[in-house]
C-alpha cells in the first residue's frame, strides 16, 4: 500500500529524512517512532502530497508520489490527522465533518449518513451542535479522527494521535484505531509513545532522520539484546551449581539465590536446565523469561545515531 | 479547476464571518456612515447655500465624496481576508485542508470570493443610499438626478471590484508574513494610503478625477491586480504554507 524508496527530504543544509526505505502492507498498522525531529513529520507530509520530496520515491496504491497527476488520486484515497487537530472551532462538530464531506464530492445523503455514523461511533452524538471550540481535547482529537475518515479513505495517517490528551481521552482514541485494525484499514502511526507502538501496531520503524531498524516489536526488542532466564532458589548448593555449569549455558550468572541465562528460544531451552536442577536435588521457586522491552531498544538505537 | 470546491470554501468563510461580530460591524457600519455623513454634508451645503449660487459649484464635493466608494473597497477586504488566512494559520486547520483533494488555486479562489462578496455588497449598498440620498437633494435644484453619471459608473464597475482584488492579493501576501490576525489586519489597512494620496491629490487639484482619469487609474490597478496575482498565488503554495509561513 505504502512504499519508499530512498525518500529524502533537506530544508537548505538540514537534512529532514535520510534515505527512508519501507514498505506497509495493505491493512497493517504500521508504527513510526522517533524522538522530535526525527523527519516523522515530515515523512508523513511528503507521503500526504503536503510538501516535495528532495529524493527517492514513494508510492501508495501504485501512485507516484510527487506526480502532479497522481496528486489528487493520493489526497482522494488518504487521511490524515495532523499533530494539531485543525478543526474549525467556531462551526459545530457536525458542520466539520460536513464541510470535508463536501470537499470530497460526497453527496449529501452520503454525508448525513457518514456524519452521523461517525459521530456516534465516536460517541460525539449528543455533541453534534457544539461547537469543535468548546469540546474536551480528547473529544477535539476524535472528531479529527472522523474528518480524516469522512470519505472512506484507504490509508489513514495519524501523526502523534494521542499527544497531550488525558489517559482517559488517549485510551478512547486508542481503542478507536484498535477497531480501525479490526476492520484491516492501513494506517500510519506517528508516535514517540512506545507502549501505544507495541499495543497497536503489526510492525514499528525506528526513525532517526535515517531509518534504524524495522520490525515487530519483539524483533526489534530482540535486536538489542536476547533473552534471559532468571531462576529464582530457595537455596543455591553446589550440586546444583555444578549441574549448571555442565550444561555450558550462555553467559550463566550467580546472584544470591538466583540463576541466570541467556535463551534465544526458552520454550525449547529451559525445560532441560529445569530438569538438571531437579536431578540434582536443587529446589525452584520461581522461573522467568526477562527480555529488553521496545523502550531499550529504542533508546539505543536513538542514542547509537546521537 | 473546480469551482464547486472553491465555492465550498467561500461559504465557510462567510458563514465564519458572520459569526465574527467585529468584521460584520465594520462591513455594515463603515460604508453607512460615510454614506450617511456625506449625504448630510451635502444637505447641508446645498440647504445653506447663498440665493444664487450655481448648484453644480457643489459638483468638486461631490466628486471628492464619490472617491471614498473606491477607497472603502481597499479597506474593507483588509479584516476578512486577514481572519480568513491568517485565521486558518492560528487555528492550523491549513494542514488537514491542504491534504484533500483541494487545489492551491481553488483554496485561495475561495478565501478571495470570501472577501470580494461581501466587501462589494457593502460598497454598493453604501453608494446606493449615497446617490439615492444625493439625488434626492439635488434634484430639488438641478431638475435631473445627477446620480448615476459617468464617474461614478467607473468607480462602481471598475474601480471598486479592482480596488478591492489588488487589496485581497496584498492582503494575501501580508497574512502570509505575520502570525495573527490583528497585524495582518492593521497591515492591511495601510492598503488605503495610496487611494487617500490620489484623493488628496484630486482635492488639491493635482489630477482631476474624472471620467477618463478613473478610466486610465482602473487600468493601472488592473495591471498591477495581475502582477499581485502571480505573486499571491506563489506565496499561496502548500509547500511554503507548511514550511515557511510563520
Amino acid at each position: 500500500m505504502i512504499e519508499t524508496e530512498g525518500l529524502t527530504r533537506r530544508f537548505g543544509d538540514l537534512t529532514a529524512v535520510d534515505q527512508l526505505t519501507l514498505k506497509v502492507d495493505d491493512g497493517e498498522v504500521f508504527g513510526f517512532l522517533g524522538p522530535n525531529g526525527a523527519g516523522k513529520t515530515t515523512t508523513v507530509r511528503m507521503l500526504c502530497c503536503l510538501i516535495s520530496k528532495t529524493s527517492g520515491s514513494a508510492k501508495i496504491a501504485d501512485y507516484e508520489v510527487g506526480n502532479d497527476n497522481d496528486s489528487p488520486k493520493i489526497r482522494k484515497i488518504i487521511g490524515l490527522v495532523p499533530d494539531n487537530v485543525g478543526l474549525y472551532e467556531g462551526m459545530s462538530a457536525y458542520d466539520n465533518l460536513d464541510f470535508y464531506g463536501k470537499l470530497y464530492d460526497r453527496s449529501e445523503s452520503q454525508r448525513k449518513e457518514s456524519n452521523e455514523y461517525f459521530l456516534r461511533l465516536l460517541g460525539l452524538w449528543e455533541k453534534r451542535d457544539a461547537s469543535a471550540g468548546t469540546l474536551s481535547k480528547g473529544m477535539k482529537q476524535k472528531l479529527a479522527v472522523a474528518r480524516a475518515l469522512i470519505h472512506e479513505p484507504e490509508v489513514l495517517f495519524l501523526d502523534e494521535p494521542t499527544a497531550n490528551l488525558d489517559p482517559e481521552a488517549a485510551k478512547t482514541v486508542r481503542d478507536f484505531i484498535l477497531e480501525l485494525k479490526k476492520q484491516k484499514k492501513t494506517i500510519f502511526l506517528n508516535t514517540h509513545n512506545l507502549d501505544e507502538a507495541q499495543r497497536i501496531c503489526d510492525r514499528i520503524a525506528i526513525l532517526n532522520t535515517k531509518l534504524m531498524a524495522i520490525g515487530t516489536a519483539v524483533e526489534l526488542e530482540r535486536t538489542v539484546k536476547g533473552r534471559q532466564t532468571v531462576i529464582q532458589f530457595a537455596r543455591i548448593s553446589d550440586a546444583v551449581a555444578r549441574a549448571l555449569d555442565r550444561l555450558s549455558l550462555s553467559k550463566l550468572s550467580f546472584e544470591g539465590t538466583r540463576a541466570s541465562f541467556e535463551v534465544v528460544d526458552p520454550e525449547k531451552e529451559n525445560p532441560p536446565v529445569v530438569r538438571a536442577i531437579v536431578e540434582a536435588g536443587g529446589e525452584v521457586q520461581t522461573v522467568t523469561v526477562q527480555g529488553s522491552t521496545l523502550e531499550e531498544a529504542y533508546l539505543k538505537l536513538v542514542r547509537k545515531e546521537a | 479547476m473546480n469551482l464547486r470546491h472553491s465555492w465550498i470554501i467561500a461559504t465557510k468563510d462567510l458563514k465564519a464571518i458572520r459569526r465574527r461580530k467585529t468584521i460584520l460591524y465594520t462591513l455594515v457600519i463603515t460604508p453607512l456612515a460615510l454614506s450617511l455623513l456625506f449625504s448630510y454634508i451635502v444637505q447641508y451645503a446645498v440647504s445653506s447655500a447663498a440665493p444664487g449660487t450655481n448648484v453644480l459649484s457643489f459638483a468638486f464635493l461631490l466628486d471628492a465624496f464619490q472617491f471614498w466608494f473606491a477607497i472603502i473597497a481597499a479597506i474593507l477586504p483588509s479584516p476578512i481576508a486577514s481572519y480568513s488566512i491568517v485565521g486558518e494559520k492560528v487555528e492550523k486547520s491549513l494542514e488537514p485542508l491542504l491534504a484533500t483533494p483541494v487545489t492551491d488555486g481553488e483554496i485561495l479562489l475561495g478565501k478571495s470570493l470570501a472577501a470580494f462578496i461581501p466587501t462589494i455588497l457593502a460598497s454598493y449598498a453604501g453608494a446606493a443610499i449615497y446617490m439615492a440620498s444625493v439625488d434626492r437633494t439635488m434634484y430639488t435644484v438641478l431638475g435631473y438626478l445627477y446620480y448615476p453619471n459617468s464617474e461614478m459608473i467607473v468607480i462602481l464597475l471598475l474601480l471598486t471590484p479592482i480596488t478591492c482584488l489588488l487589496s485581497i492579493e496584498l492582503n494575501v501576501i501580508i497574512s502570509s508574513k505575520v502570525a495573527d490576525v490583528r497585524s495582518a489586519s492593521q497591515l492591511g489597512g495601510v492598503i488605503f494610503a495610496p487611494f487617500m494620496g490620489l484623493y488628496i491629490a484630486g482635492e488639491i487639484d493635482v489630477i482631476t478625477l474624472d471620467t477618463i482619469t478613473l478610466l486610465v487609474l482602473s487600468a493601472i490597478m488592473a495591471a498591477l491586480t495581475v502582477g499581485l496575482f502571480f505573486v499571491s498565488t506563489r506565496t499561496f503554495q502548500r509547500e511554503e504554507i507548511l514550511t515557511k509561513w510563520k
